[in-house]
């Protein structure tokens, strides 16, 4: 029963709880690739580094706080600097959609053409964002370190294995529950949001019902940009923001989409989810695991590792590959908003 | 004067004109069925009429104003609706927020027409919360003649709207399409079911090389022995 | 920017109707001048460095521009392919470590055939039960489990035992003790393998997805370069790899070298950094010709003509009978063989494999923006990108912080804002090569020098 209840308090500890966390940052992250996706028809390289702007004003805005004093603690500061990120990251999405995207929508180019010019707008993006504050790591987290402490657990509960929630980690499922259920909300309740799926699914009959195209295209950014900002923070507070990252960060919010069905938003939030857990329990040592279970040794003195956890990043792109193989339109068969 | 005259069109693709002095007038409460060969220039006459495609020259008036040179959205808001042939539905949005599109750039429509519409076709009331990609071929071709009613049309425009459905269902659909016509609507339609269709039409085109051929009531169309030799296979 | 700038400047005064030879030669002018410009101004020794890496830019741009430009295949995974070439120049010329062969040679062997056959037998599987249902997952699932859990048994032990020999030094299983040269074959067929699975898996997918695709791959290869230790010595890197041209140390020792260099009154080192330099220049100058020869030749031949066809109208193409997965998978191969070498000729310059310096925005995504400022579709054009970009890349940097200390050189020396521009300058060259890129694409979308009609 001890040897149960500790091995649940490991899974706990060391997948559900950094699962859960890292699983909403990339739901959100996949929501927002999928939304352009449904409503622009191509796929969005840029949109690590649009996660990565947005996390940056979050930041230069929280520092302009600390210096002023202003504080929620035990809340980091960054949640009340998160808006004038979101604000920021609205304003670049619509300028570059006006410098830049909207100039290929007119000419109908295709796909391949859109996801070439990600790639600039992802370079441009990526290097104001390095020139404005730095290449450097950076922790911007001054809330309170932790909700549950690993200790405190254990005295809970008494059993060896302590299971330890950081509040960063709350702070992202809490956010990202809140946030996608907005945009939820927005697209199956609201006129407008109706009328982005409606675009979406047959754009020339949107057109014939008089739903204007530019609208749809500018709120598709304006929840993109807002998307990103809020999961570049996130990722942020939970690890640390450094600018690199998000050209990385790219491929498993690209994996999630996929995996969910690209132009599906609740495929992108399963996506995200079945990305990240399988990361974790593809690269959990279950030696532990088994000595609670089982006894100690008795499945020799292995890590009891399906990959080692070098190749944590590694899984999601196999995913990825195996997704795209089996079922290319993936869990949701995709491109419906 | 009938409420849409459009007189001698000349339209085409890329310098081809597929339509060479084409005429159809349609009069509120009145079915007017264009009929003719494959490559006749139904679907293109339509397309003319709604304004997806320039005039080279001729006329379209509504109520005898001149409406040639607007573009289709602003067609709408004259009172035409049309109801393309394919991908006329949003597969993806439930059959009520489809007739909600609908009524997009009118939403008070969704308190008071919607309710027409859901008595005209009592099966969408039923399926209104299903999603429209989910139903069946005659009911996806009811909830696209309701999605172009819920713009409070003057005249409705349908390419060839029994494409594709079983015969049980095309009967259906045309008691459907009177219905429609009864409440004071003009119904303007291209059709391949050339019989049926003049069969409920009040007056038919059977348009040939871009041509009117032959024009009259439906019923005359069907006793005339050269059309029925020539287009409906005797 | 001054560059495309002329570009510009040569359209407004009418000189595009010069014929296309003397415009491309105009182009190639200017490159050599501006490369002039730093032999000059900074050092002829930073000049001929930066030829080379021009010149292996070149090979792998022409690798690109063939999947690219012949096919209208997207290949994010250059960065993979370079890498695999890079993998080839260690495998190749490195000596054998008998030690460490000895140590898990035999286990790593066994572990290895183990897996291949977990492999054919899990795709044997799911091709077989293509009609039983779910059955057809947990079948494959499970052989693939038990296999690789027996493959491990085998291999962990070994590739332990292989890191633990001597490990500050070596810990792998080091190569084949063959010349580098050598490898530059090898690493083209090893990409070229390579390639050919990854293209029987995703090219049947839409363009963009396929660019998803090799790009995840492209990084699953680089983990496995990183983190296989046995193999590749991982983070620890593989120095000191043998060189095709002779060392500095010997040519300056050599007493022929040194009366040269006196009668010509230059500095022995200097001198004989350049010589070796000179030597690469040499023999990329050849791989780089016969690349070119060897595409523009399969261009102007039937091949080349059916690649354009199925590139332009691929529903057309099918109508006529023409196997367009069987011809991408072709071209998809081809190209990434010629990246491979490239690859291999990037780590034979440097003298070093080092996994952790494969990114893929300098290995990819700048390979992409090469081909498409210089012309995708045109040989000609995917060489000049890839000299101008890589130029650019490179001195970006340099001209980046001169013109931040220029602007701001009226502001306070101290002032917070000056020391920030000029600490951070260096990111200007990812801002610069991104609006090249975007102002390339909406104002000139063919490149320098756009594909011709044949």
């Amino acid at each position: 029963m001890e040897g149960s209840l500790n091995s649940m308090a490991l899974l706990a500890n060391y997948i559900l709880v950094p699962g859960l966390a890292y699983g909403s940052q990339l739901a959100l992250g996949a929501l927002g690739v999928t939304m352009i996706y449904a409503v622009l028809n191509f796929s969005n390289f840029s949109h690590g580094e649009i996660m990565s702007f947005g996390a940056m004003i979050t930041i230069l805005v929280t520092y302009w706080f600390q210096g002023l004093g202003i504080s929620v603690y035990p809340l980091p500061t960054a949640l009340i600097a998160l808006p004038v990120g979101i604000g920021g990251a609205i304003l670049l999405c619509l300028l570059l959609d006006k410098l830049v995207f909207s100039f290929y929508r007119q000419q109908r180019s295709n796909s391949v053409t859109y996801l070439i010019v990600s790639i600039g707008v992802m370079f441009v993006i990526g290097g104001i964002t390095r020139f404005i504050i730095g290449p450097d790591d950076r922790n911007f987290n001054d809330g309170e370190r932790f909700i549950l402490k690993a200790r405190a657990f254990k005295e809970m509960t008494g059993l060896s294995e302590g299971v330890a929630i950081k509040s960063s980690q709350a702070i992202t499922v809490a956010s990202a529950f809140i946030v996608v259920a907005a945009v939820f909300w927005f697209l199956s309740r609201t006129r407008t949001g109706k009328s982005m799926r409606a675009y979406s699914n047959n754009p020339d009959l949107a057109l014939l019902s008089g739903i204007d195209p530019n609208r749809v295209v500018i709120i598709a950014w304006v929840i993109t940009a807002g998307l990103a900002a809020v999961s570049g923070t996130l990722y942020g507070l939970d690890k640390s923001y450094k600018p690199l990252v998000f050209l990385h960060l790219v491929l498993p919010i690209f994996a999630a989409a996929i995996v969910g069905g690209v132009g599906s938003p609740l495929g992108a939030i399963v996506g995200g989810f079945v990305i990240a857990f399988s990361e974790l329990f593809i690269t959990f040592a279950y030696k532990k695991m088994a000595a609670y279970l089982l006894g100690d040794g008795v499945l020799g003195d292995g890590l009891l590792q399906l990959l080692s956890t070098d190749y944590k990043f590694a899984v999601s792109f196999i995913i990825l590959v195996i997704v795209l193989l089996i079922k290319p339109t993936g869990i949701f068969s995709g491109k419906s908003i | 004067m009938s409420y849409l005259v459009s007189e001698n069109m000349v339209a085409g693709y890329g310098g081809v004109n597929i339509l060479n002095s084409c005429s159809i007038q349609v009069d509120l409460g009145q079915i007017a069925v264009v009929v003719g060969p494959n490559g006749a220039g139904k679907s293109t006459a339509m397309k003319a009429i709604f304004g997806m495609l320039p005039l080279q020259s001729g006329s379209v008036k509504i109520l005898n104003e001149s409406i040639s040179n607007l573009p289709p959205f602003q067609r709408v808001k004259k009172g035409m609706a049309f109801v393309p042939q394919n991908e006329n539905i949003f597969t993806s949005l439930t059959v009520e927020e489809n007739l909600e599109m609908g009524a997009f750039t009118n939403p008070d429509a969704m308190v008071t027409i919607v309710e027409q519409v859901y008595s005209l076709f009592p099966v969408l009331k039923e399926k209104r919360l299903q999603r429209a990609g989910e139903l069946s071929g005659g009911q996806r071709q009811q909830v696209a003649v309701g999605r172009a009613l819920m713009t409070e049309p003057k005249l409705l425009m349908l390419d060839e709207p029994t494409a594709g459905v079983s015969p049980i269902v095309m009967d259906e659909l045309f008691d459907r399409i009177i219905d429609v016509a009864r409440t004071g609507i003009a119904i303007l339609m291209v059709e391949q079911n050339a019989k049926q269709a003049l069969s409920i039409a009040d007056i038919g085109y059977v348009l040939v090389q871009g041509e009117n051929r032959y024009t009259n009531s439906g019923k005359a169309l069907l006793e005339n022995t050269d059309v029925r030799k020539t287009f409906l296979g005797g | 920017m001054n560059f495309l700038f002329g570009k510009y400047c040569q359209t407004q005064l009418g000189l595009k109707r010069l014929p296309n030879l003397l415009r491309n030669l105009i182009l190639a002018g200017i490159m050599a001048c501006l490369l002039a410009i730093v032999g000059i101004s900074q050092s002829w020794n930073l000049a001929f460095s930066l030829l080379n890496m021009c010149l292996i830019s070149a090979i792998m741009a022409l690798g690109v521009n063939i999947q690219w430009g012949y096919a209208g295949l997207f290949n994010a995974g250059v960065m993979g392919f370079a890498a695999l070439g890079g993998l080839a120049a260690v495998l190749i010329s490195v000596d054998p470590v008998r030690a460490a062969w000895a140590a898990g040679g035999q286990g790593l062997l066994f572990g290895l055939v183990i897996g291949v056959f977990t492999t054919c037998s899990a795709i044997f599987a799911w091709r077989r039960l293509s009609n039983s249902g779910s059955k057809r997952y947990w079948i494959t699932i499970l052989l693939l489990v038990v296999g690789f859990a027996t493959m491990r048994f085998f291999t962990d032990p070994a590739t332990l035992a292989i890191e633990a020999v001597d490990a500050a030094r070596s810990g792998y299983l080091g190569g084949l003790g063959m010349p580098i040269m050598f490898s530059w074959i090898i690493g083209g067929l090893l990409a070229a393998c390579v390639a050919w699975i990854i293209g029987k898996i995703s090219l049947g997918l839409r363009s963009d997805y396929l660019a998803i695709a090799t790009l995840g791959i492209s990084e699953i290869i680089i983990y496995f370069l990183k983190f296989e230790d046995w193999l590749t010595r991982g983070v620890k890197n593989v120095n000191g790899l043998p060189r095709p041209v002779p060392y500095e140390i010997d040519l300056q020792n050599e007493a022929w070298f040194q009366q040269v260099t006196s009668t010509l009154d230059v500095s022995v080192v200097d001198a004989s950094s350049l010589l070796v330099k000179a030597c690469y220049t040499g023999i990329f100058l050849a791989v780089l010709l016969a690349v070119i020869w060897f595409s523009e030749t399969a261009l102007r031949a039937p091949w080349g003509r059916m690649m354009r066809a199925i590139r332009d109208n691929e529903t057309a193409a099918t109508a006529m009978g023409k196997n367009v997965q069987k011809q991408h998978l072709q071209v998809f191969v081809l190209g990434s063989a010629v990246i491979g070498i490239a690859g291999a000729m990037l780590v034979t310059l440097d003298g070093q494999f080092t996994p952790t310096s494969y990114q893929p925005l300098r290995f990819t995504f700048l390979i992409w923006v090469m081909v498409i400022i210089g012309g995708s579709g045109n040989n000609w054009g995917a060489v000049l990108g890839g000299f101008v970009i890589w130029f650019f890349w490179i001195e970006a940097e340099p001209v980046g912080l001169w013109l931040i200390t220029f602007l701001t050189s009226g502001m306070e020396p101290t002032s917070w804002l000056r020391l920030h521009l000029i600490e951070n300058a260096a990111h200007t060259r990812l801002i610069t090569m991104g609006m090249v890129l975007l102002l390339t694409l909406r104002f000139a979308p063919r490149g320098l020098i756009p594909e011709t009609k044949r």
